[in-house]
């Protein structure tokens, strides 16, 4: 607590708060926005935040329900959204546990062992991350292509190839854990081993346990990496039914045919999960997030 | 920190225990497995003529096999999954980038040379030397169709005298009966015919109804000469266009003429340089960067777009820090209530995924219906084309991504302003300094040092900020004039993204080149980076 205080500090106050809540209305208004936007009636509706013609019509739409209108007109659902998000889940679920199962191993070593390489292997790895997939997608492209021809599911417009591509961005994840293991004491492990556990025990029954926090953070920030990930499965997915929803949720808003009001209620019903977990997890992400100093 | 047996190459004895045995058998089972399903990868793409993609797997087999034998790689066994998987999918794509910018790999010249030629060879073409007019007989079994030679036999080329000898001479032909409600392409035996088959003739009008299945009728004679439709009353034989010579060089049957294979621009050419697509991917040298720098269609669009990007992330970084910076402040007042809420509603922009937040503005921002211009026009009668025009695009573009951006900086700020020490602010309070001067005098010069890499890094994230483009404009509205697609809104990745997947031509090659010369910029931003935050391993 400050001990000097300055004069006319009420009036200084109040400024403050109204500077911040008339920010937060216009940052927040999008966000608003679309959720009225969602309970609309029809595609074009404009009007005040608080809908005044109220209608369901958007989210059954969204949740893959044939919606029939007054005058008896039966809407079918324009875009799969539960299957898009569906396949979102289940690539960004099975590609974050292998990041986590690898970017762990890796950080043991380079946090607890000492070997040949190990400075510039783990500064490459730095400078490696930086540089956008998006630059490489006609050599991802080529290599899955190949592949495809030989190890079917590893194809394009397969799910496994989208989640073997994100392996390659495990980086910024080991230097997470890695720091970590390292605010860790050695000695438990060292004592473990004079009684005669190998390296692999002792990694697995008394280190693996005490940074359990660290791995779920990892985890959590894969997963939302990979929802969000864009170039790889624009190029990578091409059927309508295999598209993850960062590739699929663009075609409500196409140039000759924009959606906004399917696409509103659309957005809230994927949009709201991913965002709750995350603000959940906020102290831990954020934490990962700022000490790479990348944002995901 | 100690060193385990193992990694310093000691050997490492039998366990006590069966289960840790059994494991030991199985990993190994595994790694073995893995080994040979790699030699397999790497000896079909050596059979499949794909040398690159061989070398590749051996490597990575190779590696695998002797990470995982020998007992002073222990701790390598560790990082190997990692390594490996960065090297597959990070550094194998970024080298095979920078080589292909050395070609001229695009969708003309896609396929490997002898893919090309079996391609071509298998072409064929309508010899209109020998047509024949037809007539279709029905009867009760259904309807005959019937050929009788047009015009004299010509033998003034190869091609001609050995489409006779196939023919021997016969000029009629006639089918079986058959059904021609069915337009499925198939293939109909001909067998030769003394005349007319029994039944009525046809009338033209009706002839016109079955034409669809006409043409997709293929006539087979006894020796395997194959005829189609040429024309409403004629069919004509189909023979291979080209025939392959000795010397590698390919002849040109129905034009008479000779090409030869091209190594300098992966084409087929013939003797007065005319080009025949497909072509094969071939070394170019450093023609797509010249093309880059020299060609005026190319450099003008380049530079602009190349300067839009360092103005678009210079700005962004500048936008979102001022926006971040002045937040944190003002939530680090230790007078202020309800700092809490207003730290998770002020990051809330961070958490929406940006895919969807960017597709909200891309239709709040719609010149007609979107709410953007529907308050603007309530209050000062303007209806702005945000998409439309180049500069309000790009103004578009930067009010997003500071939205998008801003709760970044705000967590960094809070976080650095946090960690100076407050008697520093009760010693200037004494001394009677202002907000200002403790501003200028104490904050900044703290928190600039360790925020710069930070900034770096966000510089060289939104120099490459794709999704943002591709979602919201598109690199839209298109820069005039341009040879490749150009906006006036995209930045280079987007850029070199839409000349490889979304130009008709798929310049897989010059998207290489101007890929190259951005991993040249990011990879030293890359070692600024490390220098400055003086990374400690």
């Amino acid at each position: 607590m400050a001990m000097v205080q300055p004069r006319s500090l009420r009036w200084r106050k109040l400024a403050a708060h109204l500077a911040l809540i008339g920010f937060l209305v216009l940052i927040l208004f999008p966000l608003l926005l679309v959720i009225s936007i969602s309970f609309r009636e029809g595609n074009f509706a404009t009007g005040s935040l608080i809908p005044e013609r109220f209608s369901l019509e958007h989210w059954s739409l969204a949740l893959g329900i044939p919606w029939e209108r007054a005058d008896g007109t039966v809407v079918q659902p324009p875009f799969p959204v539960l299957l898009w998000l569906w396949n979102s889940v289940k690539v960004a679920l099975v590609s974050s546990l292998l990041i986590v199962l690898l970017s762990t191993t890796s950080a043991y070593a380079f946090a607890r062992m000492r070997f040949a390489g190990k400075g510039p292997i783990l500064k490459s790895m730095l400078i490696f991350q930086m540089f956008p997939a998006v630059l490489s997608l006609v050599a991802l492209y080529a290599l899955f292509d190949r592949l495809g021809q030989f190890v079917g599911w590893l194809g394009i417009n397969t799910h496994g190839a989208l989640i073997v591509a994100s392996l390659g961005a495990v980086a910024l994840h080991i230097w997470t854990i890695k720091g970590y293991f390292e605010s860790i004491d050695g000695s438990l492990e060292e004592a473990a081993m004079v009684d005669g556990a190998s390296t692999w025990q002792a990694f697995r029954y008394i280190l693996l346990p005490l940074s359990l926090p660290i791995l779920m953070v990892v985890f959590i920030l894969a997963f939302v990496m990979s929802i969000m990930e864009y170039p790889m499965a624009s190029v990578l997915l091409v059927d309508e039914h295999k598209l993850t929803l960062a590739v699929g949720a663009q075609q409500y808003l196409a140039d000759h045919n924009q959606r906004w009001g399917n696409f509103a209620a659309a957005a809230v019903l994927s949009g709201l999960p991913i965002t709750v977990a995350f603000l959940i997890c906020q102290r831990w992400i954020i934490g990962g997030l700022t000490a790479g100093g990348v944002k995901g | 920190m100690y060193t385990t047996n193992a990694s310093r190459g000691l050997p490492r004895h039998r366990s006590r225990y069966p289960a840790e045995r059994y494991t030991r058998w199985a990993l190994r089972g595994l790694v073995a497995a893995l080994v040979l399903a790699l030699l397999w990868l790497v000896l079909a793409f050596h059979l499949n003529g794909q040398p690159i993609f061989a070398l590749l797997f051996l490597v990575l087999g190779a590696a695998l096999g002797v990470v995982f034998t020998r007992r002073t790689l222990m701790s390598h066994r560790y990082i190997f999954p990692a390594v490996a998987s960065m090297a597959l999918f990070v550094i194998f794509p970024l080298l095979y980038t920078v080589g292909i910018s050395f070609s001229n790999y695009s969708s003309s010249n896609l396929l490997s040379e002898e893919r090309v030629r079996a391609q071509l060879l298998s072409r064929t073409y309508q010899e209109e030397s020998a047509t024949f007019g037809f007539q279709l007989y029905s009867s009760d079994e259904g309807v005959r169709l019937y050929l009788e030679r047009e015009g004299a036999p010509s033998t003034t080329g190869e091609a001609e005298a050995e489409l006779e000898e196939a023919l021997e001479g016969v000029s009629r032909f006639v089918t079986g009966p058959m059904s021609l409600q069915d337009s499925e392409r198939r293939h109909v035996a001909i067998q030769p015919a003394e005349g007319e088959p029994v039944g009525v003739p046809l009338a033209m009008r009706e002839v016109i109804a079955y034409r669809t299945a006409l043409q997709n009728l293929v006539l087979a004679t006894p020796e395997g000469l194959e005829l189609r439709m040429a024309g409403l009353r004629h069919y004509a034989p189909m023979l291979d266009r080209y025939e392959a010579r000795d010397d590698g060089s390919l002849y040109d049957r129905r034009d008479d003429l000779l090409l030869t294979a091209d190594g300098e621009t992966g084409f087929f050419v013939t003797e007065v340089g005319e080009r025949i697509t497909p072509g094969w991917p071939v070394a170019v040298g450093l023609d797509n960067y010249a093309r880059i720098f020299l060609d005026p269609d190319i450099r003008g669009p380049f530079i602009q777009i190349f300067v839009w990007t360092f103005a678009f992330a210079g700005l962004t970084v500048l936008f979102t820090l001022i926006v971040g910076f002045v937040l944190a402040s003002l939530l680090q007042w230790d007078q202020l209530r309800g700092k809490a809420l207003y730290r998770t509603l002020l990051i809330l922009p961070y958490a929406v995924p940006a895919f969807i937040s960017i597709l909200i503005f891309k239709g709040m921002f719609n010149q007609h219906f979107g709410e953007i211009n529907l308050i603007l026009d309530a209050l000062f009668g303007v209806r702005p084309n945000w998409f439309t025009d180049p500069w309000l695009a790009r103004s578009m573009l930067l009010i997003v991504n500071t939205w998008l951006g801003y709760p970044y900086m705000l967590l960094l700020c809070m976080g650095l302003i946090q960690s100076i020490p407050r008697d520093l602010y009760e010693a200037s309070a004494v001394d009677g300094g202002g907000p200002l001067t403790n501003l200028f005098q104490i904050t900044l010069p703290l928190i600039i040092k360790p925020l710069t890499p930070l900034l770096i890094a966000c510089f060289a994230f939104n120099f490459n900020n794709f999704v943002l483009i591709a979602l919201l404009t598109g690199g839209n509205p298109d820069i005039l004039g341009a040879s490749t697609p150009a906006g006036t809104t995209d930045l280079l990745v987007s850029y070199t993204y839409r000349i490889a997947f979304q130009d008709a031509g798929q310049n897989f090659g010059l998207a290489a080149a101007i890929a190259t010369l951005i991993f040249l910029l990011v990879a030293g931003l890359a070692l600024l980076n490390l220098r400055l935050a003086k990374v400690r391993v």
